[in-house]
């Protein structure tokens, strides 16, 4: 891993969104959203719950088709772009049945189209090892995931996308149903693997202390509210416009009213 | 003691049942851990009622069960797959519709078409019946079957854990849905004359099931699942012969009776821990 000294400031941009709209159905789910995100950056998703964060990774990851506007993943279409990306998806979106061991599924990073045999070989196996070694469960590399806690299986699966050695991680509701420490966990791995240039975007429904956390901020609700750093762009404004009546609930995450219980 | 075992094998008809069980067992059991941990049961059951359409109008246009094995298969696979992704009445529902409605279009077409079918072997297996022709056939898709599970393996498996990620990750994943669909479809047809279209989900999830009650991991699920599949289905066979009971329920018994032990052992496991 780098340090934060050696992180080269990179301002290519990875993630390009000009007008894009995405619709589920007969239903509007993203419109007209426009934003541009650079390479190594670690970027917060937030917005309410049907506001798009899922369907944003979605079309990023290349699962839904863009029916206006423009979505560009390092200068390809998003279905191009598929290989570079590795999608971490919610938890009830995985088929958690299947027993499988932890090497199992980090080794399913290194699947592909041309992946037709059943046995692994030597080269496949140091690389599930070394991706296990940065989320910190190497010697768990046998273990049943359904052994594992919450916030372990979130790592195996961050491993997974490391093993990949995927441009881009995309993590939807990484930090749903996982204890604080966990959180606190994923959150300094997330850290770490961003040091080493990866793009980060974790969608969150979690709108404390995200300048501390992340580099920036993307709000949606269907259509893009704000983007930029979280300590500028996460005014009351944004806050009432994504999240509406229940603006209450959050006016004490602005960055002024963080500054004023500081004092 | 070898004289009792290897007396049923005088018979030549044995001879062509023991190897067909053998393969149906086979077949079945390797697939029957995927269909478990992706809860496809009541897909399968479906899949085995489908036919009944299909063998009545094959047997009526002169076809033999055997020949029309591999078309029908396909044809349940692709239609049921299609109908389960574009109906917007939910999976269960739409499986339940085609499941009794193709079942129940078989025996109106089997008393319409006059077609001489022996009911209850159809739907309780009839191993002893097979021809040389059938056991080659049912040689022949067992080898299919397990080599494009050995071959595709690993992207099942990715596609069944996380079709999202197989997705992203590139996979061909609407490849990878129907060549399942496709390949359990194939199995179930084939070993229709060994257990019937009503037992054999219990040939395909019992050894499964009976495996994962003392097994920890996948891989190791599947090769003791396929040792209690094949043991049931030749075990089966043997008990038929000497007691005189019909072939397809004396299987499914004799695989419910592992699971049984199975179940017990994993609780004797829980206890202990």
């Amino acid at each position: 891993m780098k340090t934060t000294e050696d992180k080269l400031l990179d301002d290519t941009a990875i993630i390009v969104s000009d007008g894009c709209c995405v619709q589920l159905g007969t239903t509007p789910a993203l419109d007209d959203v426009t934003f541009r995100i650079n390479k190594g950056k670690k970027v917060a998703v937030v917005g309410p719950n049907g506001g798009g964060k899922s369907t944003l990774f979605n079309a990023i990851a290349g699962l839904v088709p863009i029916v206006d506007g423009s979505l560009q993943i390092n200068g390809m279409n998003p279905k191009d772009a598929k290989g570079t990306i590795s999608y971490v998806p919610q938890r009830d979106l995985i088929n958690r049945n299947f027993p499988l061991s932890v090497k199992q599924v980090v080794e399913m990073g290194l699947i592909n189209k041309s992946s037709l045999n059943l046995f692994s070989r030597k080269k496949i196996n140091s690389k599930i090892k070394e991706a296990l070694e940065n989320v910190g469960l190497a010697e768990k590399i046998n273990e049943n995931i359904n052994n594992l806690s919450g916030g372990q299986f979130q790592r195996v699966l961050i491993a997974r996308g490391l093993a990949q050695d995927a441009d881009i991680l995309l993590l939807d509701e990484a930090f749903s149903a996982v204890d604080v420490g966990a959180q606190e966990d994923i959150m300094s791995l997330i850290s770490d693997i961003n040091l080493d240039g990866k793009t980060i975007l974790v969608a969150t429904h979690d709108i404390n202390n995200l300048e501390e956390k992340f580099d920036e901020v993307l709000c949606l609700n269907r259509h893009c509210c704000a983007y930029g750093d979280p300590s500028e762009v996460l005014t009351k404004d944004v806050i009432e416009e994504m999240y509406g009546s229940h603006f209450e609930m959050f006016k004490t995450h602005t960055p002024e009213s963080h500054m004023k219980n500081n004092d | 003691m070898i004289e009792i075992i290897t007396e049923p094998f005088k018979y030549d008809f044995m001879v062509r049942s023991l190897v067909t069980a053998i393969a149906s067992g086979i077949m079945l059991s390797i697939l029957g851990p995927f269909a478990i941990n992706r809860n496809m049961g009541f897909m399968a059951d479906a899949m085995a009622h489908a036919t009944l359409p299909i063998i009545a109008v094959g047997v009526f246009l002169g076809f033999s069960i055997s020949e029309l094995g591999v078309p029908a298969s396909i044809l349940i696979a692709l239609f049921l797959g299609y109908i389960i992704k574009n109906s917007n009445v939910g999976e269960d529902t739409a499986i339940g519709i085609i499941f009794s409605s193709f079942f129940a279009l078989g025996f109106i077409l089997i008393s319409v078409l006059n077609v001489t079918i022996n009911l209850e072997d159809l739907l309780f297996g009839q191993i002893l019946a097979v021809s040389q022709f059938d056991v080659f056939i049912v040689i022949a898709m067992c080898v299919a079957v397990v080599s494009l599970v050995i071959i595709f393996f690993k992207q099942l498996l990715f596609y069944s854990f996380d079709p999202i990620g197989a997705e992203v990750k590139g996979l061909n994943t609407n490849f990878l849905n129907y060549l399942f669909l496709i390949i359990l479809s194939v199995a179930i047809v084939a070993s229709l004359q060994t257990v019937g279209i009503i037992l054999v989900l219990s040939m395909l999830l019992i050894p499964a099931a009976a495996s994962k009650q003392i097994t920890d991991t996948f891989v190791p699920s599947i090769y003791v699942s396929i040792v209690f599949g094949v043991f049931s289905s030749v075990s089966g066979l043997f008990l038929s012969y000497f007691f005189n009971l019909p072939s397809g329920p004396t299987m499914s018994l004799v695989a419910t009776s592992i699971f049984v032990i199975c179940f017990f052992i994993s609780k004797l496991k829980e206890v202990r821990v």
